[in-house]
């Protein structure tokens, strides 16, 4: 077994394990601290396919802004050391074997489908190419989604502060 | 792509962590939980696109721009659905979704 295989399933089991401890763990900053995890090894698998801009990215907005922006909201609304009740049996049921099932069809499919790879020269990923594609308008360009993302995180803000405050 | 990995190990860690999100939007009770299975959901979404623009079209940029774009909406996703679970405890003093039933008074 080569050192990158073991990276691989080291970083898959951790994935794996602490996404359902997220959601099985009755304390809920626990929770909140076990998606951190699952979001730092998710950017491992990322820098593992040597797509470091987009690892930077998951690490500081993802682990670094939504984390934390999940943890105060549960400050602020929760008490820490209140513990859930355990899930009704039906609900439960219901949610486990809706798992199971998508789970087993989607790797079916997955395990039946033959994945054909280009034959065309691979591009060398580096911030000056992102760059260049984010702002093109031309083929292959993407101002346009750019653009519209930027007015939605602006729309998104303003509804934030709108909704929070007080006395609406 | 990466030496003695095939995509479809890639593909069945995101495939079990997509279905681990929508277990607990199923099963959980408070509505902070519930956005934490959203964003499990949505991050396994985000390791598909990056191993398919690896793997099978490694000439191009799309999964990138695609993860990227992803990211963006589950922040502002995020912080408006915070504002939302704020502005509830403020009317109903807790986050449970059994115990909000009205949406207007």
């Amino acid at each position: 077994m080569e050192l990158n295989q073991i990276m691989f399933f080291l970083l898959a089991g951790l994935i794996l394990i602490f996404s359902l401890l997220t959601i099985t763990s009755r304390m809920i900053l626990r929770a909140a601290i076990y998606l951190l995890i699952v979001l730092v090894a998710t950017s491992g698998l990322y820098f593992m396919l040597n797509f470091e801009f987009i690892a930077a990215i998951q690490l500081t907005l993802y682990a670094g802004g939504i984390v934390v922006l999940i943890i105060f909201s549960i400050l602020l609304t929760s008490h820490i050391s209140h513990k859930f009740e355990q899930p009704a049996v039906a609900n439960a049921f219901a949610g486990i074997l809706t798992g199971i099932l998508g789970c087993g069809v989607a790797l079916w499919s997955i395990m039946k489908f033959p994945f054909t790879p280009t034959t065309q020269p691979p591009l060398e990923v580096n911030m000056k190419q992102i760059g260049m594609h984010l702002l093109n308008t031309g083929n292959y360009g993407y101002a346009l989604p750019f653009e519209v993302i930027s007015v939605l995180l602006l729309a998104a803000m303003i509804a934030a502060i709108v909704i929070a405050k007080k006395g609406n | 792509m990466i030496q003695g990995i095939p995509i479809q190990c890639f593909l069945i860690v995101s495939t079990i962590m997509f279905f681990i999100g929508i277990c607990g939007f199923i099963i959980r009770h408070n509505l902070i939980t519930i956005l934490m299975s959203v964003e499990l959901i949505l991050n396994s979404v985000n390791i598909n696109f990056l191993v398919f623009n690896k793997y099978l079209f490694p000439h191009q940029l799309q999964g990138h721009f695609f993860a990227m774009i992803v990211v963006a909406i589950a922040a502002s996703e995020a912080a408006v659905a915070i504002a939302l679970f704020i502005n509830m405890y403020r009317k109903f003093n807790n986050i449970e979704v059994e115990n909000i039933n009205e949406m207007k008074y």
